[in-house]
């Protein structure tokens, strides 16, 4: 159980090799040996999504996978969502809507919703709310959230869909 | 004395302003560090072993298992933990509580630590606490509050509430020609931030470093020197971001001590974090409460009494009374009042302040049975509380500092479109055929200030740097203290840089109490004010300045410039007289508390009107709340974007009461059940709805220089009543105890 293993980790489209601990989650992998702490965890039990990432493009759980089963996924964290110093869309308006209080749940929330955005863009309103009752916020910011989260939505379908 | 605090106050330019907040490029990119992102070199994971009975004690360990586990290093037992200075069963602040710090095998409710494991992974520490085992002698748990012996609560202070008697209440109770006596209860509930406890431990001799989020700086502190007999400048927080308080975080809890002894004990730093079940143990809690209302009225529906009996749960070992019944004596004009409290000993953690302490609980009750009694007068509930509305404090006849209640109730009950409410209950269904019903309650929550200090520096270009050990827990201190700061310069925020969130600054005071705008901002003003001071008498003894002789007049700052008062042609840049005087930095440092003759003069509250619209399945008794328009007078608002989410976040934390959270215990073993994120309940996004929150115009004169009264916890207060009374008025069912559950309405 407590033999290590050597893997890399595709984090933000940089590799990082690491050596774990079979039994180690995703989320301590990005926090503790990729020096990654923008991915926080509020119960480590699946529940409160801040641990949330993406792999290979869809919203997961890293406090749910071993860091092991990671090994060649394409891995996104909170910390690979702006350009250098610009922010991303989703970025700038959980600011301007005020989606954010302590932050804690943030970089939970930002990358389910990146994860939504990408995989499926055109999702309703009571469906973007069914998506984001995945995540807790105990602040709580649930309206700004929503309103941040729609506003990326809109923002990505107007930007990607050539003009009618 | 004055009869209004000097206010010369020009504010506009920045506060008042809806700012985006400064910590926000932080924390959507993930730069923001929480305590459990540190991880320093040659770190020790300590992990706790929660006790697993609520009474007893420990009959056996398995160190030897524990040790022989490959990268456990130490084991700490009741046997073997070093000596500590201070005595856990003394309270070092006036906020602090009795802990567990392994000081005997003794087991007195669950989740207390009962050993400590070491290692040099986080799952070393973790498998080794699990190799542990304990064994215990059990004796039974008295975790059931309806079956505890109730005692009368000796007043003194924190947590001992005093009761309030005005009036002949025997009087009041005979003049009633209608009364309700009604009985409310309330659930346990865990405040369960979203960052856990956490803290990271390092000695440096007899200096002490820790990073450990904590709403009071210099308070933990002056606490921690006391456990290890060390000066209290030998220690040093970092706690430049919370994940979250809400009153968990003030005081030292049990595991950090515990953490900072296994530092001093290895050498190493010692990182500690709370799972989130361990949040359902030594974190403090809302203690549930029992409260008996008995209210009565006049021919002309005017209440002859208001009558608040309220029984909490505290700890076998230590005080905290929840203090409910405090929610009935400010608010409603009564012929006689009174409000007492009594305590009952159970085998669980002790309660301690959390959002809305007091007033959440107590106008839940009161709430409800002021609702009761509006339906036995056949009043509509806002004109019922309108009726009785309180012009000056009842019983000590004392004026409101402010009290703009009534444009709460009346803008709010426009905003939601009371007006035409039957008011029979189960008159209303949509357009599914859901039962539909109005609810409101009445909003009240005191407004304390602490004591804080700040430095300001006026720099030789004209910017500025603020520094008080202030504290944001998410609700914006960071942002709002800052534009308070510029406007006693007369700068622009974007010249103004502010720290705040280590012990090494100025006393930035308490961040709780819904005061710390008030007080830490304070004490920033009458920094920013000192700095002017000495400016203007700069400028009028130099003569090369345009302000030259112009002592006798005072100076106004604007636009990084200062003016001689009302005469606009006389004025001169801060930094031009700043570089006159040879470039130096001016440093000036204020304070600000409250004067103890303002504060027994006026009454000071903030105010609120909640408005509920629930929907319920006839069938499934299903419960949502649709619509929940709150409106608030708070006195001066600083920035309405984040007050604004403070009380949207407490209309949510109301739902949550109403509806949501609530700690099980088994019977047998004492021990929460549901203690983790999948069985306590909070809201999720789909719980929350059609949300409004307006704030009134308030201007205050006297609560403090700033006017300001604090949004933090009042959005809760009221809620939670109306949400419950709205189920009343869609069902026709009370249900007094909260959380209201799906059975409780299909058994009614
Ligand atoms: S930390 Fe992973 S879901 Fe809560
Ligand atoms: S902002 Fe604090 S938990 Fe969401």
């Amino acid at each position: 159980m407590t033999d290590k293993t050597k893997i890399t980790l595709t984090v933000n489209g940089t590799g990082h090799a690491i050596d774990v601990a079979p039994r180690k989650t995703l989320a301590d992998a990005l926090r503790e040996d990729c020096g990654l702490t923008g991915t926080h965890l509020g119960c480590e039990h699946g529940v409160c999504g801040a641990c949330t990432i993406t792999v290979d493009g869809a919203p997961v759980r890293s406090c749910l996978m071993f860091a092991v089963q990671a090994e060649g996924a394409d891995i996104r964290t909170v910390e690979g969502l702006a350009n250098g110093p610009d922010l991303s869309p989703l970025q700038q308006f959980f600011i301007e809507e005020h989606a954010l209080q302590c932050g804690f749940c943030t970089p939970g929330f930002l990358m389910l919703i990146d994860g939504t955005l990408k995989q499926s863009p055109d999702i309703t309103d009571d469906e973007l709310t069914e998506i984001l009752s995945s995540n807790l916020c105990r602040c709580t910011g649930y309206r700004n959230i929503i309103r941040a989260a729609r506003r990326a939505l809109d923002h990505a379908r107007t930007t990607t869909e050539p003009a009618a | 004395m004055p009869d209004t605090l000097d206010r010369t106050i020009r504010f506009g330019s920045n506060s008042g302003q809806p700012m985006t907040r400064r910590d926000g490029i932080a924390k959507v990119t993930g730069a923001a560090t929480f305590t459990a992102d540190n991880t320093p070199d040659n770190v020790l994971h300590a992990v706790y072993v929660p006790a697993t009975i609520a009474r007893g004690r420990v009959t056996s360990l398995d160190v030897a298992a524990a040790e022989a586990h490959p990268g456990v290093t130490h084991v700490l037992t009741p046997a073997n933990r070093p000596h500590l200075h201070g005595d856990p069963e003394a309270k070092p602040t006036m906020f602090s509580f009795r802990i567990e710090v392994l000081q005997d095998d003794t087991v007195r409710y669950a989740g207390q630590p009962v050993a400590m494991v070491l290692g040099e992974t986080l799952e070393a520490a973790t498998e080794g606490a699990r190799l542990l085992a304990p064994t215990y002698e059990m004796a039974p748990p008295r975790v059931d509050l309806d079956r505890a012996e109730p005692y009368d609560v000796e007043p003194g202070g924190f947590g001992r509430p005093t009761g309030a008697s005005h009036g002949d209440i025997d009087a009041g109770h005979r003049a009633a020609v209608k009364s309700v006596d009604v009985t409310y209860s309330t659930a346990p509930q865990y405040h369960n931030a979203m960052e856990t406890h956490a803290i990271v431990a390092a000695w440096d001799g007899d200096k002490l470093h820790l990073d450990v989020p904590t709403q009071a700086l210099s308070m933990s502190c002056a606490a921690y020197a006391s456990f290890f007999d060390i000066p209290v400048e030998n220690v040093t927080i970092n706690s430049p971001y919370l994940g979250g308080g809400f009153g968990s975080k003030a005081v030292p809890i049990g595991p950090n001590i515990l953490a900072i002894l296994a530092a001093r004990m290895t050498g190493r730093p010692v990182k500690l974090m709370l799972t989130r079940q361990q949040m359902f143990g030594p974190t403090g809690h809302r203690g549930a409460t029992r409260q008996r209302l008995r209210l009565g009225i006049d021919e002309d529906a005017s209440l002859t009494v208001i009558d608040h009996d309220s029984l909490s749960e505290t700890s076998s070992f230590d005080d905290f009374h929840e203090p409910a019944a405090g929610a009935s004596q400010g608010l409603y004009a009564a012929g006689a009042l009174r409000s007492v409290h009594r305590g009952a000993r159970l085998d669980i953690g002790t309660p301690g302040a959390m959002r809305a302490p007091g007033e959440a609980s107590g106008s839940a009750a009161l709430e409800c049975a002021m609702d009761e009694m509006a339906e036995a007068a056949g009043m509509d509930p806002l004109e019922f509380r309108l009726k009785n509305y309180a012009e000056t404090e009842p019983g000590t006849g004392r004026p409101y500092s402010s009290k703009a209640l009534r444009d709460c109730y009346l803008q709010g009950a426009e905003r939601f479109g009371w007006a035409g409410r039957p008011l029979a209950p189960r008159q209303m269904r949509d357009e599914n055929g859901l039962l539909t019903g109005w609810g409101m309650g009445t909003a009240l929550f005191p407004c304390p200030m602490f004591m804080a200090e700040a430095r300001a520096t006026l720099r030789a270009d004209g910017s500025a740097l603020f520094e008080t050990s202030a504290v944001d827990m998410g609700q914006g201190a960071l942002t709002a203290l800052a534009q308070i700061a510029a406007d006693s310069l007369g700068l622009p925020v974007d010249n103004v840089e502010f720290r705040a969130g280590h012990s090494s600054l100025p006393d930035g005071g308490v961040a709780g109490g819904s005061g710390h705008t008030a007080t830490a901002g304070g004490a920033l003003h009458a920094a920013g004010s000192d700095v002017i001071r000495q400016l203007g008498e700069m400028a009028a003894a130099d003569p090369a300045s345009p302000l030259h002789g112009a002592g006798n007049a005072s100076f106004v700052a604007r636009h990084g410039r200062l003016y001689v008062d009302g005469d606009d042609s006389r004025s001169e840049p801060f930094a031009d007289i700043l570089s006159r005087a040879g470039g130096a930095d001016l440093v000036g440092s204020g304070s600000a508390s409250r004067p103890p003759e303002t504060a027994a003069q006026y009454a000071m509250y903030s105010h609120g009107a909640v408005f509920a619209e629930v929907k319920v399945d006839p069938d499934l008794c299903q419960v949502q709340v649709t619509r929940l328009v709150g409106a608030f007078a708070a006195g001066r608002i600083i920035n309405p974007k984040l007050a604004d989410s403070q009380l949207l976040g407490g209309l949510i934390w109301g739902i949550s009461f109403a509806l949501h959270e609530e700690a099980h215990h088994d019977p047998v073993t004492g021990r929460i059940v549901n203690a983790d994120f999948a069985g306590y309940h909070v809201p999720v996004n789909a719980d929350v709805r059609g949300l409004e929150v307006l704030t009134v115009h308030e201007d205050d004169p006297h609560v403090n220089l700033l006017g300001i009264k604090g949004v933090g916890e009042i959005g809760i207060v009221g809620t939670v009543g109306a949400i419950g009374n709205a189920i009343w008025h869609a069902t026709g069912h009370r249900i007094r105890r909260f959380p209201i559950r799906i059975e409780d309405l299909l058994k009614a």
